[in-house]
């Protein structure tokens, strides 16, 4: 039978395990139907055998495909699963993560942020694009919605040294970021919320969000305002930058790391799509060859447009460039410059 | 093996922004207005963000929208390397439609890994499959439009495909951009070109 509901249809349950000796359930994440099912059973006084995650037959972990479902029905029931898989390939094949658009403003935040928290400050960090920062070394810990600033402030409150930045997206702090401020602020932490507000809810598809001052039908309507938001809950330390200013996010955030207590940056860019929708163009960058030394600190910054040569040695940059200009600042040779109209 | 619960199963691949996504959409919609049923799943990856991505769009199925491992009618492949990579999903003596233009992930070109030989990947998967290999980018140019790579593959896959040509046209008209429909058309012809036996 087939279970699309939660609560799950006790009388069917009931009716189905009572004309049956052996089942397994097959649901993805955590066995909550499968115990359900023994619960029912069980109060029913039924003898059916249930198989599924706790004795093994199903992993807990990663996501179901068909061959996970025969082999586990396979051995639930013993019987025999067909082996006729064609062999794995064995060649070795680059790894393709999901990477940040080519000048998204998270790129640079990030960069700066590790530049001045240091490399082994903690990091927590919540869902959104600015999860992928997990390639930068930026994001430590990833729980739940709006769980990167409870958890810097529980990391602060265990003892720890370090300094602490978390960081929060414009759409995530409106969802549960809010409350896990107010206690942290409320409860004294000494930890820096840096909140990436792109002016959207890009990962999931660009819904709008309290912060854009547009409704779910995206009509104009009042605009939440961070900053007065984060004041009006005590925070003493508040500050919005724009990402694409390195220096100025540089000096704001080395402030807000010696602010003790709760700090809160907030970090306003919008995202590279949603600016391309609305008809915004900036100029491309390009690498000079002449100037280029071949070091690649500016692969190193993880932009998919920098690319680099491996037989002149050169890095270049491709037509993904959005003209963010956040390169440049990385080059120390000055070989990064506008494309010349 | 093929699965004998579908007509034909298919595995689009591909990197996050290349398409594969609209070209799931129009063949799905194709063989739905040709009466089929359509199961289709587009399982990992995110789209917009340069991953790794894997679509499958199963025709005359009623099942399942997973295509069970190593059983796939055909592979329509948009990259390289990403074809090597869910392989496994097609049945063996199938056929594998690759464009052999690569895309380099970030870890190559941060010099973390190291990008294969394209050829080397034709010559492994002609091993056990049959391969139409060809440089797609250069074929969606002379289309007119770089971005028409998805269109092109789309139109090389589609003589393998239990739909009718003008089906998939009409699609593609109704489906794209009205402002791209000359260039997307030229595109699937080229494509089609490919693999008109
Ligand atoms: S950082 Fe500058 S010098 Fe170094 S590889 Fe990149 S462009 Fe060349
Ligand atoms: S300016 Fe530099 S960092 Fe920004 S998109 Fe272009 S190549 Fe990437």
């Amino acid at each position: 039978m087939e279970i699309g509901t939660y609560p799950i249809p006790e009388d069917s349950v009931r009716q189905f395990l009572a004309k049956t000796e052996q089942v397994i359930v097959i649901e993805e994440l955590e066995p909550v139907i499968e115990d359900q099912c023994k619960v029912i059973a069980r109060d029913v006084g039924f003898e059916t055998e249930i198989f599924g995650k706790a004795d093994g037959f199903l992993p807990r972990t990663g996501e179901f495909n068909v061959d996970i479902c025969i082999e586990g029905i396979a051995k639930a029931f013993g019987i025999d699963s067909c082996e006729c898989k064609p062999a794995k390939q064995d060649m070795e094949l680059p790894v393709r993560p999901p990477a940040m658009c080519p000048g998204c403003s998270h790129r640079g935040t990030f960069h700066i942020m590790k530049k001045v928290f240091g490399e082994d400050a903690v990091f927590p960090s919540d869902i959104g694009c600015y999860t992928l920062g997990i390639q930068h070394g930026t994001v430590d810990t990833t729980l739940c919605m709006g769980a990167s600033i409870s958890v810097a402030s529980g990391i602060y409150d265990a003892g720890e040294k370090k300094p602490i930045c978390c960081t929060i997206g414009d759409s995530t702090f409106f969802h549960t970021g809010i409350n896990s401020l107010m206690n942290a602020i409320y409860n004294k932490s000494d930890i820096t919320v840096l909140i990436l507000d792109n002016r959207t809810t890009a990962m999931t598809g660009h819904q709008p969000n309290p912060g854009m001052g547009k409704t779910a039908t995206r009509e104009p309507t009042v605009e939440v305002a961070f900053d007065k938001l984060c004041s009006a809950m005590g925070a003493e330390f508040v500050e919005v930058v724009d990402p694409y200013d390195m220096a100025a996010t540089e000096d704001v955030l080395e402030r807000a790391k010696a602010h003790e207590g709760v700090s809160v940056v907030i970090a306003k860019r919008a995202c590279v799509i949603s600016a391309a929708r609305e008809g915004i163009r900036y100029t491309p960058f390009m690498v000079d060859t002449d100037l280029c030394k071949g070091c690649r600190k500016c692969l190193k910054f993880g932009c998919p447009a920098i690319e680099f040569d491996e037989v002149s040695k050169k890095a270049s940059i491709n037509s993904m460039c959005s003209g963010c200009g956040l390169c440049v600042e990385i080059c120390t040779f000055n070989a990064i410059m506008e494309v010349k109209k | 093996m093929t699965s004998d619960s579908s007509n034909f199963d298919l595995v689009i691949v591909g990197v996050g922004g290349q398409g594969a996504v609209k070209v799931s959409d129009i063949i799905g919609k194709a063989a739905v207005s040709e009466g089929m049923n359509v199961r289709a799943a587009e399982t990992h990856g995110m789209a917009q963000r340069g991953g790794s991505v894997v679509n499958y769009v199963r025709l005359g199925c009623d099942l399942g929208s997973l295509i069970p491992c190593g059983s796939a009618h055909g592979m329509l492949a948009l990259e390289p390397v990403e074809a090597m990579r869910y392989i496994h999903d097609v049945a063996k003596d199938k056929i594998v439609v690759m464009n052999t233009s690569p895309i380099y992930p970030v870890t190559v070109t941060s010099g973390q890994c190291t990008y294969p030989d394209p050829q080397e990947i034709v010559a492994r998967l002609e091993k056990d499959y049959r391969v139409v290999a060809f440089d797609a980018v250069a074929l969606a140019r002379q289309a007119g439009n770089m971005k028409t790579l998805n269109v092109v593959m789309l139109g090389a896959i589609s003589s393998y495909l239990p739909i009718p040509e003008e089906t998939l046209v009409e699609c593609i008209r109704n489906m794209v951009p009205s402002n791209t429909i000359d260039t997307n058309l030229k595109a699937f012809r080229l494509g089609r070109e490919t693999t008109r036996q």
